[in-house]
Formats: C-alpha cells, structure tokens, sequence
C-alpha cells in the first residue's frame, strides 16, 4: 500500500518509493520547493529543518516536531502532515516571524534562513520543544554569518503566532491509521501499526533493519550509500510509544522520543534533564528515540551511562514473548548487543532515585550544544552518616560500550563522602578503563576528566560553582 | 582616480539608511535560488569526483571498469580526457582538475563519473580501483621543515638591527606557540551548473567569488577564448575566502562534462567531500624573541612564522605576506625581522580565509604581549597601549606610515564604556574566591589593512543601464555571499539618483556584463564596486544634466536631483518621466564604471612600500570563564567597538561585525582540524567539526560603531568591513590567557596554550601552569 501524507493539508499519496529516499530529495527535486536547503545531509545543520506533525494522543490537536529533512526516510512521513518554509508565506508575502527577521538583519547569505525559520516558526506556534529556550530551540541550526544574534532577536519579537489545524486534525484522522509496506528495486519496506505486526515481521525478516528515528541510520544512507534489503519503519507502532509514571519508576517505550523523554527525566533529577538537552539538538531529539540510541549500542551514547547508573532496566521483545534484563548487561561488546534474533527493545523502566541520593551527570565535548561526547559521566552514590554506602559510576566516551567502573565504585563505597575518597575513586577509573584517542580527545585527557567529574560532583555538594554554563558576566 | 563629485560630498559623508540585505525578503521566504535550486533540465548530469586515498603517491594503473558499468553511469574521465589545461590554479599553474599520474594529497580528485542522478555518480565514484605506488608523504609542518619542502623561499621583512637591540635589551623573552586552520564551513557546500551553448560555449551558473577567474580557467582547460565562456553568480550561500579559488575545481569539472556530452552538467559536493577535497586556513607556528624595557615597550623582535601550505602553491604566498603585514598589529616595532617559512605539505591546499593570513600574524603579536604583560606581571591593557603607534613612531615594518592611527582613541573609549578597569578588578576578586571557575578578561585593538596587497587586482567595473520608466538594474563585478555588497552599491546609485531604494534591480553578477574582474575578496567588494557603480551612476547623471539643462534652458547647476524629484530651472519632473525623455530626446542611458585604488605601491622583493590605502580599526573586550577540572569554557560578554568609516549601511556593517567575532570566536576555541599520520583529514564533517551555535555566542553583547569617516576619498568615506572584525575574537583567546594563569596568580610564565582553546588544550596549559608554580 502507498504511503500517504499531508502536504499543506493537501493529500500525497505515494505509490512507487524508494524506502531510503530522503524528504530533503523529494521536495527538491520532485516538489521545487528548494527552500528547504542541504547543508550537510547529516542531521548536524539544519538548513533542511521542516515542521511535521500528527495527531496528539487524545486526537485533538496535530503535535508540530521541528525535523531534519535530510535524514527523514519517505516512509516516515507516512500518516503524517508535513510543513516547509513555502507554507509558511501567503501569495509571496511573508508571514510575521519571516518579515520581522528580513527587517532585522536575521539573514546574510540566507542559505541556512529558511531553516531557522522552521525552527522558529515551530517555536511560534507551540511545537514540541517550544517551551526550551531560545537558543536551545535553534542549537540545530548553524549560522555561519550572523553570528545569531538578529535570529535570537527576531525570535523573541515574534514568540507567537496563531496556527488553525482544525482542518488538518480532520484530515490526519482519515489517513493516520492503516499500515503501508512497498518493494523497490527488490528491497522491501514495512511501516507496521501494532507490536503484534512487527513481532510477526520480525520472524519473517530477522535481519531487518528497524528504524524509529533514522538520527543513525539516515547517515549509513547519506555518507555510507548503504543499500538497506529490508527496512522496517517502527516509528508508528503502537504500544512502542509509552509513557508510565509510578512512584517506583519511569517506563519509557523505546520510540519514545528524547524530546517528549527530556521533561519526564528532569523531573528525576535536574542533571538528566540537562543532559538531554545538550543529547542532540532539537530536530535530533524530536526524531531519535530512547529505544534507538540504546538498540544501536553506541559507546558514545549519551543515554545509556545515566540510566545505567540509576539502575535502568530492559525489556525486551520478540513474537515468542519477552525478558527483562538489566541495562548494563545488553552491552557486550563493540557493536554487540545482547538481543537475539527477531527481538527488539520495548521499554526502558528508569527506578525512580532516592531523594536524598547524589546524583550528577556531566557530558564533557569541545562544543556545548548539538556535539558528541569526549566523555559522558553518571555518579547514583548512597550516603549514610557521611559514609558511601551505595555507588554507581558508569561511563561513556571510556570503553567500547556504555558502562559501570567496578573499581571506582569500589574505591568509594564505605569510605568518607570526602575529596581524599573522590580523588582515590578518580585514580581507580585507570583500572576501570583504558580509552582510546580520537578526534574527541586523547586517552589521558579523558582518564584525567573522568576523575575530575568525581571532584566536580564532590565540591558541588559543598555548594561550590562548578559550571561555566552557570555564569553570568561578573556585571551580572 | 574616479575622485566623487564634490557636490556630493556633503550629503555622502554621513551614516546612510539601514536597509535591509536586498534578498531578505527572497532568504526568510525561501524563494533566494542558490546554484542547486535551479529547474534541473531532465538530461542533466550529475557528477562525482574518485577521490585519492594516498597523501602522496604515484599512479601506477587505473582499473575504471566497474565505475563505468554502474547504474546510470554516462560517463568517466580522467586527466587524459582534459582537452587543453589540466590547471585549475590561481597562479603557479600546480593545482590539477584530475591527477594526472601523481597524488599530492589525500581527497585529490583522480576521476570524474558523470551519471543521470546524484545518487548513481557517488555510488559509482566509490568503485574505482587505483593502484598506488606509495611515495614518502610529508604529513605535517616538522617533515615539511625536515626535507625542507617550501612552496617559495622564506620570506624576510625587516627593519633596523633585531640581533643587536635585542642584545641590547634591558629585558628579553622568548616563546612559541601553535594556531589550527579552519574550515569555512560556508552552509551551501561547493557547486556548479554548466550548461553547452552553441558553437562550443560554455555557460557556469557556479557558487564562486571570483567569475573571472573560473572563466578563464574554463576556457583554458577546454581551450576556448575567454569570449567563449560566461560565468554567473547571483548569490552564494557563504563563502568566507573559501569560493575564491577552490570553486575553479569545481567549475572545471562541470564545464568538462557539458562540453564532452553536450549536456548540461551540475556538480555539488557533499558536505564530506567538500570538506576532504577543498582548501582550509592555513594553520600555523609561531616562535619569537622579544626585548623590551622595564615599562615593557617593546624594542626588539625577532619573530618566526611558519605554515604549512598545503601540497600546491594556490594564495598561500600572498597569504603569509598578510600575515608578515600584520604581525605589528597596532603596534610600533623599533628594530624588527620577521621570517616567513611557507612549507608545502602533502595535505590539501591551504586557501584564502577571512582574514587572508592576517589574523594569523595578528594572534601572534598579541600573544607577545600577553607573554610580556603576564612576565612584568602589569596590566596587559597597559602594556598594549604603551606600546600603540604614536607620533614619531608611526611607520610600519614595511615602511608604510600609519595614517589615520586611531587605536589609541578608540581603545581608550572602549575601556571606559566596557568598564574594563571596574571590571578586571572584580574579576580577580573572583577568582581569588572560587577554587574550580576562573575568569579572565582581555581587551584587544585590530588594525587591517585595507586593498589586495598584489596591486593589480585592486580595480573594478560597473554597468548601470537606466531604463526609459526610469527603474535602474546594477550590474558590477562584486559577488553576493551574504556580506552586503549587493545592496551597498545599490545604495550608491540611488544616491546619485536621489531615487527610492527599490528602484535599483540588482542584477546576478556575469563575466559578459562586466569583464576581468578582480575576485570579491580582501573586504575590497563595496570600496572597489561601489565606487565603480558611482562612476558608471555619475556618466548618465551628467548626461541627464546636460539634457535637462538643454531642454529646460537653465544652467547645469539648476539642475538638482532631489528625493521629491528632479528640478531643472523652474521645472519639476519624476525620475521616470526625465528618463522618458532622455530617451526620447536620444541619450544613452547605459553606462560603464570603472575604479582603480590609487596611491598604492609595493615592493614583494625587498618587503617595503605602500600596499594599503588605508587601515580598518576596532577593538574588543571579552570576559570569559574556565573551569579548571574539565577545560571548558564559556565567553559571557563582549564589547565591540569598531570602525568602518561613516557606514555605508549600519545594519550591514553589524552583522559582518557580529558574524565576524563568532567565526573568530570558533576559530580560536570549538573549531579544531584533526589530522591522522596518513594526512587524511579526520573531522570532515559537522559531527566532528564544531562551528559556533547560537548558545556560544556571548550572552551579553555589544557592538558600537566608531563615529568617524574614513581619512581616504572612499565611498561615501566608508570603510571595509568584511574581514577586519573576525580579529576581534583574538581578546577571546587573551582572556583564556588570563583566566588559565589566575590558577597561578602569582607565577610569571605565560600559560603555554595554543589554538583552537578546546577543552583539552585549556585543561593541558591550566596543568602545565599549575605543575610550574609547584616547582617555582
């Protein structure tokens, strides 16, 4: 069956696709609506950036993500309203958002404009994200010319702007809820409705590559020219998208997005919510999932070492039913995972910490925003009296998977919470890892942090600043 | 020289209007076409370079095969297929469309695959099977110096006696430090359209800053006449220096494939290739002696700048005579010699970049104060104002006297406006008090200099046509990359017409309508064409004068075109109906402009004269923290003052001075090149390499303009703008400086960082920092 989508409301109704096809391609070359520019066909620019959206949970209203179009499969679209930055002009006039940023100086060469305009156009009108700041909602978008300033400016003149998606809401309704599946060139493509549909494609194609949010897998298309034998779209799965809060724990579905994750794990703890708003920029939260960036097994995961550090546990799934295994153990190796065939991740359960737990989470990278980690760090320590009773240390950036320092955590529990058992814990992390050098950092530039990150958790508590990101001009 | 009316003067010599860059409107909309949005003819090509895996070898056998039997596949060449010039080179002649024979650097183009979609060109390209016989590759500058592998012969500027006055100095220091190169990362990545016209022309549509340079390479590489090939540029989605010459490959390999099929044929990088492939900044080292007195003014430098350069020549020579140009930066150097190594390296080509060399040899002058500032322990504001040219100490190394030398003024203003002294103090107030963050806070002057240094290429032309409904098309040799120039000159000429802003068409930029232009670079594009469009604006106003004055009976002087209207005598007519009857009454109304800089003189052999015509200023104040566990590190404010003569546009020249200060501000902290030991570039994407986001941009910003006009008759006394400002981010770098020592507050040495100031590179000087004041 053809996928099918709203183009300014307008029904697209695709037959013949090829399943890796980009949305940045199709609205060049199939739609001229060059507007939407390629930058870097990454995911790491956003001059792509457009707006889709569907049906919220309760029907009522259609949920705006700002995405990255270059790296969105066709098939994703699929059920799905899509917006650029042609829609947003009237017969050639500029809409509000776009008239305040030609008069204020917000474009120079214009080649990444009209993504900006995306982003904040989504802003503007109450897209998922909306409420971060500013620049948190523009960290996507790279600029090369204006330095931002007269985008951020334009931005908070025109916070708001009114969007009627009555008629859309009707229409979403009609074309959201059937399944769509194709072959092209003998590779063949699924976009699946329920857990039950993917469980039984899975028995049939166990080799599949499943994609939720495509943040990993568009690259292997764009910079791998990887051809995919048979691709299957899990975005759209029902059951894969829950969201539980208990007393106990926060149970995510693996297609949870990391931007619909990012205000449930703050409420845990501050830490994780600033974590995961330097995870990726925006277009990357709003498309990658929990699930995703845990199934590829990235040792540079920023996900995996938190939830690893505050215990997370795994569900997984597959047609002959399910099992539960710690976090820490579906690491195996580099680029192995402890998921058998035809199985694949349904939920994350995150216990819910102690209140009088410390707890820090640091991502050390040479740029704030939208960057890799050089070194991720998670630190859940239990005191009792003054004394470590409970540590769990784990790592990113440190070894080839995501996981806990046995020795650190050794170092510290039953000694003082004092500097000389953080640094003593620090000097353990040698036992624990030996990290290679890359273009993030050298070897003994991230066994030296690592340690650090345990000095900075330490004077933090003592109600030291730590943090430039915290800092004011000393004019205030 | 095309000296301005003098009538105009008066009104010309005063800020002019804000308006908007003339494609806002077409950017925030969508609907600015960049080279790739044109309609694609449905026989197009697309192409794909095979790209070489050595740094350095021979080619022994070519097996092409598979890339020819590829899906979609048209076509593949190699060096062989080139009809006339293998050269794609600004000036040596050394830089190849396709390697022929040898590899000289990792990503060099070996083959080009034409093929009937992008997709199918790449998928392709990645199946060529090249046998290489390895040579020995000189990966970095200390193998370049080993085998002493220079692209020219080390270059001396000299002045007075540096060995004896250092001798003789009361005080001496000596130091080295390192600064990386830079990609451009301009968004819209390298691309070119060629379409075949009949009897074998060539028409470009291709995304560089210099058209006349492309069509001339075109024309030799296919042999044809210049006549034969036109280039057009109507925008570029940024460039940075990055467009200048490295668009030619570009271009070439396009045009070779239109006029091999007879179809037209696009080629677009991806952002990968496009970064492995084209030309970065040139990184560099630096070494010194330096002796001062007691007060720290400086008596004697002996300063070493070496780069390497790349595996070909392309600007790389008058690149590092920039950077020799402004090792003095705003300050008198007595008794001086600088040496300029250029090493040729097996890694791509080093290229033009913002700045041109300049700020390389500016961060290198202001490292030397810093590192005499924090040895006599005194203010390093202090230090640099001591040290500023002043009356009787006003001629440059180069023997060029410093006109209009307003540093001393404008720094004085800074400080007082940004608070530096109120704040500096609290900042060690701070620091004293907070055991892991530490502040620091820098002020650092600019002073470019303003025209290309190689003196022929300091001209331009213009083509105005003013039509019979009195609308105005502009035409010039200038290219649009975002920085203004479109709408700068459009406001020359409806100055000159006293006519409304949006009756001026600017017009795409096109070899056919104004030849042999120089490139849009050097921040020369609105001195140059500006004043050629005012040239080529005042011919027709002085013929419609001379109509008027004839047809209305009344003197030239009576004649006045005013924002109402043009009155001649007693007369009041629109623009419009002047220009009907213009053209009824059969006088031409299409002009030609021209504009040579005068004044200037250089001699490249004994490193003395008069390159610039004048010198652009500003100065800058930034604050900046460090943590001392991680490195890292944030800038919170800056303060800008900057000069650019009495400004053109406002709006413009801030956003060139904003966008500036943050490309500098990433050159010199987030934006690092990493290299492996096979010279193959490993951060050739955004996910590895980190240009500045929005929240890396100062929290607390502030940009004035220094209220002033330019000492020499440029348009409308204005100054350039394009480059100068990237240097401001130099008190970036100080600052960090400074924050780093605070860990030490009472050692003397000067905390051995170098650039980019990655968190690594900070953590590193704040550790060597801290391990010297344990053994002190």
């Amino acid at each position: 069956m053809a996928i099918s989508f709203l183009l300014d409301g307008e029904r697209v109704d695709l037959d013949r696709l090829d399943p890796t096809g980009s949305v940045l391609d199709y609205l060049r070359y199939a739609c001229q609506r060059t507007g939407t520019k390629e930058g870097c066909a990454e995911g790491d620019c956003g001059a792509c950036t457009v707006l889709v959206g569907e049906l919220s949970a309760d029907g009522a209203r259609v949920a705006w993500r700002a995405l990255n179009a270059c790296i969105q499969f066709l098939p994703m679209l699929h059920g799905k309203a899509l917006m650029t930055v042609e829609s947003l002009s009237t017969a050639g006039e500029p809409n509000a958002l776009q008239a305040c940023m030609a008069a204020n100086g917000s474009s120079q060469c214009g080649f990444c404009t009209p993504g900006f305009v995306m982003s904040l156009h989504g802003r503007a009108i109450g897209a998922c994200g909306s409420d971060l700041p500013l620049a948190d909602v523009v960290a996507g978008n790279l600029c090369r010319c204006t330095g931002y300033g007269p985008i951020l400016e334009a931005g908070e003149q025109v916070a708001r702007l009114e969007q009627d998606d009555g008629a859309l809401v009707e229409a979403l309704a009609k074309i959201a809820s059937e399944g769509a599946s194709g072959e092209w060139q003998g590779r063949r493509w699924f976009v699946p409705r329920s857990i039950d549909e993917l469980c039984a494609l899975l028995e049939i194609y166990p080799q599949a590559t499943l994609v939720a949010g495509a943040t990993d897998v568009g690259l292997w298309v764009t910079k791998g020219l990887r051809e995919l034998a048979t691709v299957i779209f899990i975005g759209g799965v029902a059951g894969l998208d829950v969201i539980e809060e208990t007393e106990e724990a926060l149970v995510l579905g693996a297609n949870v997005r990391h931007a619909d994750a990012h205000p449930l794990l703050a409420r845990l703890h501050p830490d994780l919510g600033e974590l995961w708003r330097r995870f990726a920029a925006l277009q990357v939260r709003n498309a990658g999932t929990i699930g995703g960036n845990i199934a590829n097994g990235s040792p540079i995961g920023d996900g995996p070492p938190a939830l690893i550090a505050l215990g997370a546990e795994l569900t997984l799934r597959s047609a002959s039913g399910r099992r539960t295994i710690a976090l820490e153990d579906f690491f195996v190796d580099y680029g192995k995972q402890d998921l058998r065939p035809g199985e694949f991740v349904e939920t994350v359960t995150i216990p819910r910490p102690a209140g009088d737990a410390v707890i820090a989470m640091s991502k050390l990278s040479r740029r704030f925003d939208s960057d890799i980690s050089a070194v991720c760090g998670a630190f859940v320590l239990t005191l009792e009296q003054g004394i470590v009773t409970g540590a769990r240390v784990a790592f990113g950036g440190m070894a080839a998977t995501p996981r806990r320092a046995s020795a650190c955590e050794a170092a510290l529990v039953g000694k003082p919470f004092a500097m000389e058992t953080m640094v003593a814990a620090g000097k353990a992390l040698a036992d624990d890892f030996s990290p290679l050098s890359d273009v993030r950092g050298s070897a003994g530039y991230r066994l030296e942090v690592a340690a650090n990150l345990l000095v900075r958790l330490y004077l933090r508590e003592q109600g030291k600043a730590v943090s430039v990101l915290d800092l004011e001009s000393i004019d205030g | 020289m095309a000296e301005r009316d003098p009538a105009f003067t008066a009104a010309q010599v005063v800020e002019k209007p804000s308006h908007p860059h003339e494609s806002a409107h077409l950017h925030v909309t969508g609907s600015a076409r960049y080279a790739d949005d044109l309609a694609e003819p449905g026989d197009m090509l697309h192409l794909a370079f095979g790209m070489a895996s050595e740094a350095h070898a021979a080619i022994t056998a070519m097996d092409l095969a598979a890339v020819r039997a590829a899906p979609g596949v048209v076509a593949v060449y190699t060096a062989a297929d080139i009809p006339c010039a293998n050269d794609v080179s600004p000036v040596a002649h050394d830089d190849r469309l396709l390697a022929d024979g040898e590899v000289i650097s990792h990503g060099q183009p070996v083959f080009l695959v034409a093929a009937t979609s992008r997709d199918a060109a790449r998928r392709a390209a990645r199946l060529g099977e090249i046998t290489y016989e390895p040579r020995s590759a000189l990966v970095t500058a200390a193998q370049a110096r080993a085998a002493q592998s220079l692209i020219e012969p080390t270059q001396r500027m000299a002045r007075g006696d540096a060995d004896k006055a250092l001798a003789g100095a009361p005080q001496r220091l000596a130091g080295s430090f390192e600064m990386g190169g830079q990609d451009h990362f301009y968004l819209e990545g390298q691309v070119c359209v060629a379409t075949p016209g009949e009897d074998g022309q060539v028409h470009l549509v291709s995304s560089t800053q210099h058209p006349s340079e492309v069509q001339h390479l075109v024309a030799h590489m296919l042999g044809l006449t210049s006549a034969d090939v036109t280039v057009e540029v109507r925008r570029m989605g940024g460039a940075f220096g990055g467009k200048e010459t490295q668009a030619a490959l570009i271009a070439a390999a396009s045009a070779l494939v239109a006029a091999k099929t007879g179809r037209p044929a696009k080629l677009r990088l991806d952002r990968d290739d496009d970064m492995v492939a084209t030309g970065k900044r040139h990184p560099f080292e630096v070494s010194y002696e330096v002796g001062f007195d007691d007060a720290g003014r400086l008596l004697a430098l002996k300063l070493g700048l070496s780069s390497p350069c790349g595996a070909t020549v392309d600007l790389s020579p008058a690149i590092n005579d920039r950077a020799m140009f402004h090792a003095d930066n705003c300050y008198y150097l007595a008794d001086v010699e600088i040496l300029s190594e250029r090493l040729k390296t097996n890694t791509v080509s080093a290229t033009a970049f913002r700045g041109f060399g300049g700020p390389q040899g500016m961060l290198a002058i202001e490292r030397i104060m810093d590192h005499v500032a924090q040895h006599l322990g005194c203010e390093p504001l202090d230090l640099r104002i001591a040290n500023l040219y002043a009356p009787g100490r006003d001629t440059t190394p180069y023997e060029m006297k410093v006109a209009d030398n307003i540093a001393p003024d404008m720094i004085a203003h800074l400080r007082t406006s940004s608070r530096y002294d109120e704040r500096a103090a609290k900042i060690a107030a701070f620091n004293a008090d907070s055991a892991v963050i530490k502040k620091g806070i820098a002020l650092t002057p600019v002073k470019f200099g303003i025209s290309f240094t190689t003196t022929h290429l300091n001209q331009a032309g213009a083509l105005i046509h003013v039509y019979a409904d009195g609308s105005i098309q502009v035409n010039h040799g200038g290219t649009e990359m975002g920085q203004g120039v479109y709408i700068k000159v459009a406001q020359v000429v409806a100055d000159v017409f006293a006519v409304p802003i949006e009756s001026v068409r600017c017009t795409a930029t096109r070899t056919d309508k104004v030849p042999n232009t120089s490139a849009t670079a050097a921040s020369s594009g609105a001195d140059l064409n500006g004043m050629a469009a005012f040239d080529a604006a005042s011919r027709i106003r002085a013929r419609l004068v001379g109509f008027l004055a004839r047809t209305y009976g009344c003197r030239k002087a009576e004649v006045r075109f005013t924002p109402e209207g043009v009155q001649a005598g007693a007369a009041s007519l629109t623009f419009g109906e002047v220009a009907r009857r213009a053209h009824i009454g059969r006088v031409s109304l299409s002009s030609t402009g021209f504009y040579a800089t005068p004044d200037i003189a250089y001699d490249r052999e004994a490193h003395k004269g008069r390159p610039f015509y004048y010198f652009a200023y500003g100065a800058a104040v930034s604050e900046v923290a460090v943590d001392t566990l991680t490195g890292e590190h944030k800038v919170l404010a800056v303060d800008i003052l900057h000069d650019v003569g009495a400004s053109l546009n406002p709006m413009i020249d801030k956003g060139q001075i904003e966008g500036g200060f943050i490309q500098g501000q990433g050159w010199l902290t987030t934006e690092e090149l990493v290299w492996d030991d096979k010279g193959r570039l490993l951060t050739h994407s955004p996910a590895t390499y980190k240009i500045p986001t929005a929240s890396d941009r100062p929290a607390r910003f502030s940009i004035a303009l220094w209220d002033g006009q330019n000492v020499e008759p440029t348009i409308n006394r204005s100054k350039a703008v394009g480059e100068p400002p990237f240097m401001l981010a130099i008190s970036v770098f100080s600052a960090l400086t400074r924050a780093v020592a605070a860990v030490a507050p009472e050692r003397r040495e000067l905390p051995p960082l170098d650039a980019p100031a990655t968190p690594e590179r900070v953590l590193k000087a704040i550790n060597a920092h801290r391990e010297g004041a344990l053994v002190a």
